[in-house]
């Protein structure tokens, strides 16, 4: 009895920081991750679609990925201001696959591991100034990671 | 309960670099057991926010489609070495995780 009241108070006080703190939960953009192309993602998160190509954002990703489960992508940028960074795999089920949103004093430069199903062009985005700028490059998937 | 996040935080000439591992299962919501045939719904992480000093210096936003057990990094200026920071996790059920680190 003793540990099904512990537990009960713990997942009490998980519930009460959840209410505590609504903006922690509702913020997540849900829609952006369900929409099915870059621009409908891009017009959720950031109001807008239209990206310039820039060779100031730089991707590194691997030309052959062997396991699409694990996909090793770094983003940066030397650009000032850089607001958020986001990665878009546009074959993927849902393409949009993180965003990393940067507080002041934040340097553009974020890596992540993703999945990709197959393979696809990878899209990097970088809000600066209120501006998307963007780079992309083609990985090919030999082993899908969506567990198809 | 020891948390299941794994953080190195080190400051070099001013710039601090943060990296961390989570143990997540990071489940698509696509994918189905192999011996049931049903589809095994979706659980994965949507948001990690990282506090510097008690400052939101870097919040992600994640799908399902960040690899199982989510490695991530990234930089930011005006931290010193001795510094606090704190990486903490929600997933799409609501559960969470904490970890606090001193920065070297």
């Amino acid at each position: 009895m003793q540990i099904l009241r512990r537990n009960l108070l713990k997942a009490g006080l998980i519930i009460a920081s959840a209410m505590a703190f609504p903006r922690l939960v509702l913020a997540w953009p849900a829609q952006a991750f369900k929409v099915k192309s870059r621009n409908e993602a891009l017009q959720e998160i950031y109001g807008t679609s239209e990206l310039s190509q820039s060779e100031d954002v730089k991707l590194k990703a691997p030309d052959i990925a062997e396991n699409g489960a694990v996909v090793p992508v770094t983003v940066s940028s030397d650009m000032a201001n850089v607001e958020s960074i986001a990665i878009i795999v546009d074959d993927n089920p849902s393409p949009l696959t993180a965003t990393f949103e940067l507080g002041a004093g934040a340097i553009a430069d974020v890596s992540t591991r993703i999945k990709m199903g197959k393979t696809s062009t990878v899209l990097a985005v970088v809000k600066a100034d209120g501006k998307l700028y963007s780079t992309e490059k083609e990985v090919k998937v030999t082993i899908g990671g969506c567990g198809g | 309960m020891a948390s299941g996040i794994k953080v190195r935080a080190k400051v070099k000439d001013d710039v601090a670099e943060v990296k961390a591992l989570i143990k997540h299962e990071m489940e698509t919501g696509t994918r189905k057991d192999d011996k049931t045939g049903e589809v095994v719904p979706a659980h994965h992480i949507t948001e990690v926010t990282c506090e510097h000093n008690g400052k939101v210096v870097m919040k992600a936003n994640w799908g399902p489609a960040v690899s199982k057990n989510p490695y991530f990094s990234f930089k930011f200026r005006g931290a010193s070495s001795g510094d606090k920071v704190k990486i903490s996790w929600v997933d799409n059920k609501g559960e969470t995780d904490t970890v606090e680190a001193v920065m070297k």
